[in-house]
């Protein structure tokens, strides 16, 4: 017992899992639920010594035992055993226990319910008797309420058809009713849900009478919309709705389309005819865009809210309504968008005065501006890009506008600078070569100033402000071909060429151009090359950051053309004041009986003339170039080389003549002389200084003496006086030109040429020439 | 280039026009001193030998030259007398002042006359080029007749009738155009119609030409800047260039192809090609002389080719393919081209030719106031100037191949 003790105390139950297992085991065998062990069974069977196995061999064991084991392990063994047979029976005395209260309770309970089944059997015969008595009761009242209920069906499907029918037969009078309210929606809708009613029973006479009613007053009703329709009257709301209901009433959705948008013309035309009275350009675009774009707009919305965007539905969505809609409205909107577009057009056109540009940019600029709206509801018309158009042909317009204002500018300038030259000659005489410079740095100035002023107008356009000057087309072509181009290249150009034809037409006629201004001219030609042309164009590019993507003309070659104008345009001025001096040399030789004349006593006035014309032309080019470049001469020039030229030489040149022999020795040293003396150019170009145009000058003058001078035939004093002529002229001309020798060299010949062509060649002695040219 | 000093001032030159196969130009020199005399100038176009041959023509200094074009012989002059009492050679350098001469007198008369010149001119007076004073007796030409015109001022140019029999001839004396009749022999001349220019002023001929088309019924005339056209049947005007030039019109000439179309120059240094079916615009102008253009002349074959002198001592020679009778250039001739339409895009294919100066000649010295092309050679012309230099030069070859192929 001690060991069984100490076995339960040492070895709790619960915390012997592989006991309690053996345990749970053999009280499974005990009741035959050993499933589990029968694998331990299986394993263990064929051990007979096994002592928990169910093939244990006592005996068996025994012997084992005995045979192995040594006497203290056998004393063990047994003791073990004892103790374990202790153990078990306690077990069994336990467990023998509880299954008997067990057993006790569950027949307590198996009795009790017992007695309960027995209550319940009676209560649920009770229950199925009273089932069966309800049952038939049942039966019997649905059996007898069969009858009535099928009448009540069918009499409500009559009541249902009957109102139907009352629906249809009063159709006509309600249709009616509505056309006389006008509430044609009602109509309408009251139509459609009948019409196919009508449609199905139309064989029936009576509703054939119904449908041909409704027809007549439908035809009527939508005979009375488009009257509507057409009137116009209405506002779009009215329009919309009639539209929407003619739609439904299977009105062609052509026709309607046709009609919708002919009424809309004539709205907009009578916009549009109100436009054509506005004097004011921005009025005008004002107003077109408040009436005319708006209206437009307002039809745009609605056209599109009727014909194109409303949903489609049953039959109309076969029609493709909204394909043939919209390009009935592209047409009917580029129509009346050229209408309108021509009207602004000429409008824009008759916009000539060029004083003040903003109106018209702020003008064009709405215009741009509202025409985006258009763009907004219709997209893929071509209207604002043709808006866009007309704005970039009207700002090509205005450039050319300000090319001609700028082009009849400058020559009213010239007028007025040609008025200022006559002017004060006429009145103080000699006074007017005084204000040159003065006119020349005010017509520059004034011309700049003008310039300046048509660029800023222009720049309007290209303001950041403006919706059009984002586009292409006046962020680069109209900067650079535009403005640059044919605005301030062309009026250079124009400059240039209208100096120019100061040359051309007049210069043969002589004396229409006066010499001072084509010396102004020619002046502010040069101005220009030097500087002004730099300027603009410099002024040009920044103001309109001007991007040259397409090739623009280059300053160099507007300053070439510029220095050209100047170039001819002095030589001109030379041609011209060489000719009116030359005029009173040729008139003097040839008029003149040289043969006959007296010996002479004086200088002849004309040679004093050319000496003072001379004097005064080189005054007034002095005064708008600078003084040039001459080579060095002595102190006093006139009188030595004419001592030289009218001295010896002059007495070894002509003196062999006289005798045939030395006839070739005359030819010969007066070629020999030429081939050392470089030819000289009479009408040659001259350079931009106040020598070198003198010296032109005189060239043509003395040019002219001497073809003149051999044209006649001179007596003793004709060839004296002409020496005496001579000389005064080289006492007074050497000053002014560049190269002295050149002076003496034609004089020479005019000298020499007379001699030739004298009869009676005498020269006159240099000393009584002096004297003469001295006496004046 | 091939020149020749004449020793003598001049400024008339003239083509033999009656001589076709040497080439040979005459000129007539200017000298108030010595005995004028008409010099003859052959060139040997073979040997590029330039021969003078002189006559002495006493009457006077000579303006103007005119060749017969149908007699070798013959030519025409216009030569200043003068009438002036014998100076004695004693007043020459003596007092400075001296007691009024007597020289109201003095007269200088412009005349015309008819000349033969002597046979045997060839063979007697021919002189070596090295050796111009070796004149000994140069022979004189022989006086067929006056065109004596003394009631009507000085006579400042004889024009012979084009292509004509030399039977007639123009004179222009001051402001009358006077067409004279020659006999046979041309020893006769009588006035047969004048026409005369009526104006306010003293209006002078300057210059004219005989046009060589409609039959040569046509005369042109130059005063001061006008260019007149003259009926020679009526002797009326026909049509008047007024303000031809911006000055003095120097010289006209016909263009021998075309026959509307007459070039002028003048003091403004321009030469001008008109058509006097229109005469409010030039056809052209050319500018590019430095000084008056005193001469323009057509190329008797080749009217493109105009040649101009001027006082800036320049000769130029244009290429006026523009208004020329063969604007494409040398067209070649229909039978030439079996195709017809091979010949019209020829045609087309060739781009009419740009106007052009050829050639500017500056060897002379001193004003060029005559130049001529050669009667016999259509590719040579001499030039003159006021020094006695004559140069004569040829088309450089290249454009005369241009031309003919």
């Amino acid at each position: 017992m001690d060991g069984d003790i100490c076995a339960t105390a040492t070895t709790p139950p619960d915390s012997d899992p592989a006991r309690k297992r053996r345990v749970h085991g053999m009280l499974k065998l005990y009741y035959g639920l050993n499933e589990e062990g029968k694998t331990v069974d299986q394993a263990e069977s064929m051990n007979p010594c096994d002592i928990n196995g169910t093939h244990f061999d006592p005996e068996v064991y025994l012997n084992k035992l005995r045979r192995e084991c040594s006497l203290g392990e056998l004393m063990d063994q047994e003791s073990c055993m004892v103790k374990q047979i202790r153990s078990l029976d306690s077990d069994m005395q336990t467990l023998v226990y509880e299954n008997y209260n067990k057993f006790i309770s569950a027949t307590d309970t198996i009795r009790k319910m017992k007695n309960d089944f027995k209550k319940m059997e009676d209560e649920m015969d009770c229950l199925s008797t009273n089932m069966a008595a309800i049952t038939e009761f049942s039966a019997h009242i649905s059996g007898t309420l069969q009858d009535q209920h099928a009448q009540i069906t069918k009499l409500s499907g009559v009541h249902t058809l009957l109102r139907k029918l009352q629906f249809l037969f009063e159709l006509p009078a309600r249709l009616n009713k509505c056309l006389e309210l006008q509430a044609y929606s009602q109509a309408v809708s009251s139509h459609r849900r009948a019409r196919c009613v009508l449609q199905q029973y139309s064989h029936m006479p009576s509703f054939r009478g119904i449908q041909d009613d409704c027809h007549a007053i439908m035809d009527k009703l939508a005979q009375e919309l488009r009257q509507k329709f057409r009137d116009g009257g209405s506002s779009a709301k009215d329009l919309s709705e009639c539209v929407e209901l003619l739609l439904q009433l299977d009105e062609p959705a052509e026709e309607l389309c046709d009609k919708f948008l002919i009424h809309a013309q004539s709205r907009l035309e009578a916009n549009l005819r109100g436009l054509e009275a506005e004097t004011d350009i921005l009025e005008f675009i004002d107003r077109g865009c408040n009436e005319f774009v708006s209206s437009l707009c307002l039809v745009i919305a609605s056209y599109q809210e009727l014909f194109v965007n409303r949903p489609q539905e049953g039959n109309l969505a076969s029609k493709n309504i909204p394909h043939m809609a919209i390009g009935k409205l592209h047409a009917f909107v580029d129509a009346m968008a050229t209408c309108y577009f021509s009207l602004v057009e000429r409008r824009i056109q008759e916009e000539k005065s060029v004083g003040d540009n903003s109106l018209l940019v702020r003008a064009l600029d709405r215009f741009h501006r509202r025409l985006q709206a258009v763009a907004k509801l219709l997209p893929g018309s071509a209207v604002p890009s043709q808006g866009t158009e007309i704005v970039v042909r009207a700002a090509r317009e205005r450039i050319q506008q300000y090319l001609a204002a700028l082009q009849s500018f400058y020559l009213d300038s010239l007028r007025d600078v040609r008025q200022a030259l006559a002017a004060p000659r006429l009145a103080t005489g000699k006074d007017a070569p005084a204000s040159l410079p003065e006119l020349l740095s005010s017509l520059s100035a004034s011309i700049l100033n003008q310039i300046k002023s048509v660029m800023a107008s222009v720049q309007l356009f290209t303001a950041k402000d403006i919706t059009f000057s984002n586009k292409p087309y006046f962020k680069g072509e109209f900067c650079s071909q535009g403005v640059r181009e044919s605005l301030v290249v062309n009026f250079i150009k124009f400059v240039c060429q209208s100096s120019r034809q100061f040359c051309e037409s007049v210069g043969d006629r002589g004396g229409s151009t006066p010499p001072a201004l084509l010396l102004l001219l020619s002046r502010l030609c040069l101005d220009y090359e030097t500087s002004t042309i730099t300027y603009i164009l410099t002024l040009t590019d920044e103001q309109f950051l001007v991007q040259h993507r397409s090739p623009v003309t280059a300053v160099a070659a507007l300053c070439g053309e510029a220095r050209e104008a100047a170039q001819k345009l002095l030589n001109h001025y030379v041609k011209v004041q060489g000719l009116i001096i030359s005029q009173m040399l040729r008139k003097s030789v040839e008029t003149r009986d040289w043969v006959n004349t007296i010996e002479p006593r004086n200088v002849r006035a004309v040679m004093k003339r050319v000496v003072e014309d001379t004097t005064s032309i080189d005054v007034q080019v002095s005064l708008l170039y600078e003084e040039g470049t001459r080579k060095a001469h002595s102190s006093d020039s006139s009188k030595r080389t004419f001592s030289v030229y009218s001295g010896s030489r002059q007495q070894t040149r002509y003196a062999p003549s006289y005798t045939p022999s030395a006839a070739m020795d005359t030819n010969f040293l007066s070629n020999i002389h030429k081939l050392f003396s470089e030819r000289i150019d009479i009408f040659s170009p001259v350079e931009f200084n106040k020598v070198s145009v003198v010296t032109g000058i005189i060239k043509i003058s003395l040019k002219t003496f001497l073809e003149c001078v051999r044209l006649r035939t001179f007596g003793r004093y004709g060839l004296q006086q002409i020496q005496v002529d001579c000389n005064y002229l080289q006492m007074y001309l050497w000053r002014f030109v560049s190269d002295e020798n050149l002076v003496h060299f034609l004089l020479d010949e005019i000298v020499g040429s007379t001699a030739h062509r004298c009869l009676d060649p005498a020269p006159m002695e240099q000393s009584v020439i002096e004297v003469i040219c001295e006496r004046g | 280039m091939y020149q020749l000093y004449l020793v003598l001032q001049a400024r008339a030159l003239t083509s033999q026009t009656a001589e076709s196969d040497a080439i040979r130009f005459l000129v007539g020199t200017q000298s108030l001193k010595f005995d004028n005399q008409i010099h003859i100038i052959d060139f040997d176009d073979e040997n590029n030998i330039i021969s003078k041959s002189v006559l002495q023509h006493q009457a006077g200094e000579i303006w103007h030259i005119s060749a017969s074009p149908a007699d070798k012989a013959v030519l025409t002059t216009c030569y200043n007398k003068s009438e002036a009492p014998a100076l004695s050679l004693s007043q020459l350098g003596a007092s400075v002042f001296p007691a009024q001469v007597v020289s109201s007198e003095s007269r200088v008369v412009t005349c015309g006359a008819v000349w033969r010149m002597p046979p045997e001119w060839e063979s007697g007076s021919h002189e070596s080029p090295d050796d111009p004073h070796n004149s000994h007796n140069p022979q004189n030409l022989e006086l067929l007749c006056h065109l004596d015109n003394s009631s009507h001022g000085n006579a400042s140019c004889v024009l012979w009738e084009p292509m004509g029999d030399g039977k007639h001839v123009i004179s222009l004396a001051d402001n009358h155009a006077l067409l004279w009749d020659l006999t046979e022999s041309s020893t006769q001349a009588t006035i047969s119609s004048s026409a005369t220019l009526e104006g306010k002023g003293q209006l002078k001929f300057t210059a004219g030409k005989w046009s060589p088309h409609h039959n040569c019924t046509q005369l042109a005339t130059a005063n001061d800047t006008a260019i007149r056209g003259w009926d020679l049947r009526t002797m009326s005007q026909i049509y008047c260039i007024e303000n031809a030039h911006g000055q003095l019109v120097r010289d006209l000439d016909f263009n021998p192809n075309k026959q509307y179309y007459l070039a002028s120059c003048g003091d403004d240094c321009k030469v001008k090609f008109w058509d006097v079916r229109n005469i409010n615009e030039p056809v052209k102008t050319l500018e590019e002389h430095s000084h008056w253009v005193w001469s323009v002349r057509f190329n008797h074959s080749h009217d493109q080719l105009v040649l101009t002198g001027s006082s800036d001592s320049r000769v130029i020679l244009s290429n006026m393919v523009s208004i020329s009778s063969e604007p494409f250039g040398h067209l070649v001739d229909d039978d030439d081209l079996s195709d017809g339409e091979d010949n019209h895009q020829d045609e087309k294919t060739k781009e009419p030719l740009q106007d052009s100066i050829i050639s500017t000649y500056e060897e002379h010295e001193d004003s060029v106031y005559a130049v001529e092309w050669s009667s016999a050679d259509p590719w040579l012309f001499a030039s003159l100037s006021y020094d006695g230099r004559l140069v004569i030069n040829r088309v450089p070859r290249a454009l005369k191949y241009h031309i003919l192929l």
